[in-house]
């Protein structure tokens, strides 16, 4: 019985798609029918020459993938500014496409912007686009390299067309620190984040750690709200912190717009993270922990232009330049900028370490052990699963 | 054919061509060329046959997400917890395929696939079960059971079913590689495709061609009617909504057995929410999702081209769906209204793209239910 209903609904459907194409039926069915295999491959291969407006053979086109939106004040931001920097480099065309979820979408606009803008070079962002998206994708397009943000590149099991980044972001952090506990009056400072994993942990702890160099009776208050983007969260996170009594707060999400907001709107201090939320609080924003994607973008495409071989996995913190930190804010005290520049200097030098023993964890237990120094490139630094003395709050 | 399949068309391409009319009108205000927008949506969506393929990929989950509401529609339920049940159907098969590691292939794809189906199946079950036992309405505890889902899915990836090495980005541990769903011969798209197109064929057999389904269609117009005919209502209310989450279930299952190999958070991408609104412009028709999921998919992927060509925000395409649905909707009101349709008579296209709005009718499809789609 299907099969005497079959031709008027499948006519009604086939029409639907075709009107929604605005009458390109000719290519649909054709494609739809037997000789895809042939079409297939000749499509494909001609797309990218056909496709891309003829670049003059000197000319790059690198395409950035963003998780969220580009001017989310946060993660995206931070790397969108990178790509703007990149755009600015001469005979350099960037393509850019925002809110690509980690599913196969990022695979297709990967593959998009390689067959349709002819680019050969991409910086997809997000940490979760690397396995299995970035992977599956580089070993399709042997010829186009993959620039990934994370650090997460091992080459005895990665394809030798992919490469991986990141900073030492929490150097920052623990500056950040360091100007929250000389500016808090009621000695506690909050922080929203997202998840309880290695990367957080280390910057909730480094600002503790920064906060209590200069000020022994801070403690931090955290609260995770479960996942990177959760504006709603964020804000009830932010809003209980407050009413507890902190007086300074800080975020580890994809977007620190709200919980900066947030404090303004109770005029209580805040410090960034990402990129510069200043424009959201005049009055309350201190400094903040800024990636600066524009240095290690521009480099890698020096690299690559030259034909030098880059590195497939790439690190730094304030010497390198991957990091920064937000201009200090109205609200900072001279006192405070001194502390600040001053272990800025030294994590710039390498004569501060941020993490070494004796150092125990909120429960009293003994994380790092007396004379123990562990340098940024610690590989127990990226399995760190314990909240530091000061910190206020319980991993699941 | 007759003129019922004309008057449908004609309503249907009006629809479509008075939508993008008024979204190139739109991409007009916010400074891009409409020409060049549609020639990249074209090229984008199926300009060349990579286009197409990734709008068919796109169109796959949506299938199976779009019968989680469609089915029990019919029954006059509104189930929008689809996401919910694409997460743990997702999950479930990921911990099936682990739990059966060692055992041949295709053994493990099947009972993913039913594994899978089953947790889904069990979710929208549930929501059905409380309407029909306990008169709980089903459109909001299948949405709020559906964050029940998604709790308990980060509750497991993160912590029992956790990979100790998926350090900044939990996830559990992969299925084994030949459990892993390939892709359709001759084609860059993966076996959930078929999954979807052959569930939207058995749904609409069994809700349009089987005693089940039209007893379902009592229920759905009549309640009363139904209850008195002696039909079993309640254990078909619960019966169709199971069905509903398994089909979501199984695209949970799709994407972890064709894409990520195994559950993360990355299952939680709104295929769910926006099979709802597919679901919508389909009518609630198991055949007609498959167009309109394909029409999705060609927005979808037309979206990156027209982000990086015409430098509009990614929020555009919304807009273009949020146009097509009220305009779709709208011109359901048409049916009926033009007498050219009445007698067999000859085609032509006979409504023009400036046909007048719809003008207000009775027959509205019941829309007020919907959430915002977050797309």
């Amino acid at each position: 019985m299907v099969k005497t209903r079959r031709t008027p609904h499948r006519e009604r459907s086939t029409s639907i798609l075709i009107l929604a194409l605005m009458g390109m039926a000719s290519l649909f069915s054709s494609s739809c029918k037997k000789d895809s295999q042939p079409e297939s491959s000749a499509t494909t291969a001609s797309a990218p020459g056909a496709a891309a407006p003829a670049p003059a053979s000197s000319t790059l086109t690198v395409g950035f993938v963003y998780v969220g939106a580009k001017d989310d004040y946060g993660y995206n931001q931070a790397h969108a500014e990178g790509a703007k920097a990149v755009a600015a480099m001469p005979g350099v065309k960037v393509r850019e496409e925002e809110n690509v979820p980690e599913t196969v979408a990022v695979q297709k606009t990967m593959e998009s912007m390689i067959n349709l803008d002819g680019a050969t070079l991409l910086f997809p962002t997000s940490f979760g686009y690397f396995d299995p998206h970035i992977l599956t994708e580089a070993q399709k397009f042997p010829a186009v390299t993959f620039l990934h943000c994370g650090g997460l590149y091992d080459e005895t099991k990665h394809p030798k067309n992919v490469g991986s980044y990141f900073g030492y972001i929490d150097e920052a952090e623990y500056v950040s620190g360091i100007v929250a506990g000389l500016t808090t009056k009621t000695n506690k400072l909050g922080f929203v984040a997202a998840k309880p994993i290695p990367q957080v942990l280390r910057n909730i702890n480094a600002f503790t750690l920064g906060a209590r160099s200069v000020n022994p009776k801070v403690t931090t208050s955290v609260v995770f709200t479960g996942d990177w983007s959760m504006p709603v969260k964020e804000a009830e996170a932010a809003n209980s912190l407050i009413d507890q009594g902190v007086d300074v707060l800080t975020s580890h999400v994809d977007s620190p717009k709200v919980v900066v907001e947030q404090a303004e709107r109770r005029g209580i201090f805040s410090t960034g993270y990402h990129a510069s939320q200043a424009a959201l609080a005049p009055k309350g924003y201190l400094t903040g922990a800024e990636w600066n994607w524009a240095k290690v973008y521009t480099g890698y495409i020096d690299a690559i232009r030259a034909n030098k071989p880059y590195p497939h996995l790439l690190r730094g913190g304030f010497k390198e330049g991957f990091v920064k930190m937000s201009a200090y804010g109205p609200a900072v005290s001279d006192e405070a900028k001194k502390k600040a520049d001053e272990a800025k200097a030294g994590l710039t030098a390498g004569t501060l370490v941020i993490f070494q023993g004796p150092l125990k964890d909120n429960a009293g237990k003994e994380v790092i052990a007396p004379g123990v120094s562990m340098v940024q490139t610690d590989v127990n630094l990226e399995k760190m699963a314990y909240l530091v003395d000061g910190v206020k709050g319980k991993l699941p | 054919m007759n003129a019922r399949v004309y008057e449908t068309l004609s309503i249907r391409v009006g629809a479509l061509a008075l939508s993008f009319v008024l979204f190139g009108g739109f991409v007009a205000l916010a400074g891009a060329d409409p020409l060049d927008v549609y020639y990249q949506m074209y090229r984008g969506s199926i300009g060349t046959w990579f286009s197409f393929q990734n709008a068919l990929l796109r169109a796959a989950p949506l299938m199976l997400t779009a019968l989680c509401t469609a089915i029990p529609a019919r029954l006059g339920l509104t189930i929008i917890g689809g996401e919910g049940a694409l997460v743990l159907g997702g999950l479930a098969a990921a911990g099936t395929g682990l739990a059966l590691t060692g055992l041949p292939g295709s053994v493990v794809v099947v009972a993913m696939a039913t594994i899978g189906f089953a947790a889904g199946a069990l979710w929208v079950g549930a929501a059905g079960a409380l309407r029909a036992y306990r008169g709980v309405n089903e459109t909001i505890s299948s949405l709020l059971l559906s964050y029940i889902a998604i709790a308990l899915m980060t509750y497991l990836v993160e912590g029992p079913m956790r990979d100790p090495t998926s350090l900044n980005h939990p996830t559990t541990r992969a299925i084994p590689p030949d459990a892993m769903l390939g892709n359709i011969p001759g084609f860059d798209v993966h076996w959930g495709l078929a999954f979807g197109i052959v569930a939207c064929v058995l749904a609409h057999i069994l809700m349009m061609r089987s005693v089940f389904g039209f007893g379902g269609a009592i229920v759905g117009g009549n309640l009363r009617a139904a209850l008195l005919c002696g039909l079993p209502v309640r254990r078909m209310m619960v019966i169709a909504c199971a069905l509903a989450g398994g089909a979501a279930g199984l695209a949970g299952m799709a994407e972890v057995a064709a894409i990520h190999g195994r559950a993360s958070d990355s299952l939680v991408a709104g295929y769910g929410y926006t099979g709802i609104l597919v679901s919508f412009m389909a009518q609630h028709e198991p055949l007609a999702i498959v167009p309109v999921a394909v029409l999705f998919g060609g927005i979808g992927a037309s979206n990156g081209l027209i982000q990086r060509a015409d430098h509009l925000p990614d929020a555009t395409v919304n807009v273009l769906q949020g146009i097509l649905f009220v305009v779709i909707l709208a011109s359901e009101t048409l049916y009926g209204r033009f007498s050219l349709f009445r007698p067999a008579s000859k085609k032509d296209e006979p409504l023009s793209s400036a046909a007048p709005p719809a003008p207000p009718g009775p027959p509205v499809p019941p829309v007020e239910n919907l959430p915002e789609a977050a797309a």
